[in-house]
């Protein structure tokens, strides 16, 4: 049994997901003028494609997300998602982990992560299976039939990311997945995401904070500008699919991440006011 | 609160109650062995069980209606932010009218008998119900439906799966508070409009100077009272207890 199985990724070309000149303004608000919070943004990703997004904190990478899962609708633009349009609806085969903790407090673990495979009306016996094989892959067996509260926010998340997964979607949008995990945790968090992108075929949008992350894991790194974020390079990494975080030896890995690091320093200067410190 | 803490509660409120009697005199305050016997004479004497029935069944009616309208008011003005704006101000300030001011109103409606006191019994209790209710609803984090909204949930099956149970800590807690209000009102309602039931018991008590009795009355609804708010509350922590 595993997590593989998501039905592979439609012949719609190379592309799986598109943007086109994507953008969104909060609407104002009272005293709250309206905020252009992102783009416009053209992107195509290839089905099985692992893309990392990072930028300054604030820059529109949530809100990326949320455009792109059809959780908010875009101020100007489109995007589609095989093949169809997607604007404010969510469309099947989309997964999503959020930034923030959304684990329901009021079920155990288990119930948790069965919660989706149950809404679809899965068999029991199946919902078990995938249940308990997520639930170990995630490190959380000893976890079970405890409760969100009883757990670290790492474990909270993980629980998110297990719900999400027993889902097998074929476009899987993840928000600091590992946000609330220790250096060790996260590399190792990040093998196994690896593991499961092989496995199942997936295309896999993953937004970070940390840079080392976004270069071990993506096949391409989109790297944002301060808000209204944009896309200021596209850095394609080029490992091969077969790969896990021993490439951080790599010599490659260091002058990928300082590429990096040296669009976003600038940016995230910009995106805290100091723009006069860079250069 | 262990049983064993609730039980040194008690034995703290009998012996203060007792020193209370030493202090005061017998004739303004009864002592609690003398007040525990007139309660046990009150439950043996077969013409107390009419009024003991006809109180809890006015009750369990104002309880009823106070839960139905109160938790309809309080979830269909929480799922719309803006109507929830304005009604909760509104329904505050109806909380803080002392209700006997609406008494005479609702004689007139009713009339004197189960009516009235069942009306007086529930407005008590639907506005904290549906206060609770409404800030139960609009306090749900956003990222729970939203994840209904991934799994691509109806809205049926999202307020069912997850609204409800997102806010029922909240809910269960206004239904807690609602009923106490309830039993008050119910009680002060068959004091001014109603020939049975313990408030008109204690009324008639009260007027004849009767202390037995109205410590007897007392003493049988404040364990009633109680009993079922330390079974509401273990349910309340019960659930905020995972939140
Ligand atoms: N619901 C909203 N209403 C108005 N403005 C919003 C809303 N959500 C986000 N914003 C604004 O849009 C901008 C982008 O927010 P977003 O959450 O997408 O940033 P982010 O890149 O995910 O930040 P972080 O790295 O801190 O998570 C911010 O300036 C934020 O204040
Ligand atoms: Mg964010």
């Amino acid at each position: 049994m595993s997590l593989a199985g998501a039905s592979p990724a439609p012949a719609s070309g190379a592309v799986h997901v598109s943007l086109r000149g994507v953008s969104r303004i909060y609407p104002g608000r009272a005293a709250q003028p309206a905020l252009h919070a992102l783009g416009p943004i053209d992107l195509d990703l290839a089905p099985g494609e692992f893309f990392a997004v990072v930028g300054p904190s604030g820059c529109g990478k949530s809100t990326l997300l949320d455009v792109m899962a059809g959780l908010a609708t875009v101020s100007a633009g489109s995007i589609t998602f095989e093949g169809r349009s997607v604007n404010g609806a969510v469309p099947d085969g989309v997964g999503v982990v959020f930034q923030e903790d959304a684990s329901f407090p009021w079920l155990t673990v288990t119930d948790n992560v069965a919660f989706g495979l149950r809404e679809i009306g899965t068999p029991e016996a199946t919902v078990k299976e995938k249940v308990s094989y997520a639930l170990n892959f995630m490190g959380l067996g000893d976890f079970t039939q405890a409760y969100p509260a009883q757990l670290s926010g790492g474990m909270r998340q993980r629980v998110c990311i297990a719900r999400t997964l027993v889902l097998e979607p074929r476009l899987i949008l993840l928000d600091e997945p590992f946000g609330a995990l220790d250096q060790q945790t996260r590399l190792l968090m990040g093998d196994e995401l690896l593991r499961l992108w092989r496995e199942t075929g997936a295309t896999v949008l993953l937004i970070t904070h940390a840079l080392d992350e976004a270069t071990m894991l993506a096949d391409r790194v989109g790297v944002m500008s301060a808000r209204p974020g944009r896309f200021l390079e596209l850095v394609k990494t080029g490992w091969p699919r077969e790969r896990d975080s021993t490439i951080v030896a790599d010599s490659r890995f260091g002058q990928l991440t300082s590429r990096i690091w040296t669009l976003l320093r600038a940016e995230s200067l910009r995106a805290m006011g100091h723009s006069r410190i860079a250069r | 609160m262990k049983a064993r803490d609730s039980l040194l509660l008690i034995l703290i409120v009998v012996a203060a109650w007792q020193v209370f009697h030493w202090i005061v005199g017998d004739i303004a305050l009864r002592s609690p062995l003398v007040t525990a016997r007139h309660a046990l004479a009150l439950l043996a004497d077969p013409g107390f069980w009419p009024h003991l029935r006809e109180t809890l069944l006015a009750f369990a009616e104002a309880f009823a209606i106070a839960m139905g309208i109160g938790l309809f008011i309080g979830l269909t003005l929480g799922a719309s932010r803006l109507a929830g704006d304005v009604a909760e101000p509104i329904l505050v300030a109806l909380y803080s009218i002392p209700k006997v001011t609406l008494y005479p109103v609702i004689l007139l409606i009713f009339g004197i008998g189960m009516p009235a006191k069942v009306a007086f019994g529930a407005i008590h209790g639907i506005v904290p119900i549906s206060i609770f209710a409404l800030n139960a609803i609009r306090n749900i984090n956003p990222v729970y439906l939203r994840t209904g909204q991934v799994l691509r949930m109806s809205p049926l099956s999202a307020t069912r799966k997850i609204l409800i149970p997102a806010a029922l800590p909240e809910i269960v807690t206004g239904i807690r508070v609602g009923f106490s209000l309830t039993l008050i009102g119910t009680l002060l309602g068959e004091m001014f409009g109603a020939q049975r039931g313990l408030g008109h018991m204690l009324l008639q008590a009260m007027t004849r100077h009767n202390m037995d009795a109205i410590m007897a009355l007392t003493l049988l609804l404040v364990v009633f009272a109680a009993v079922v708010n330390a079974a509401l509350l273990s349910l309340d922590r019960h659930l905020h207890s995972r939140a």
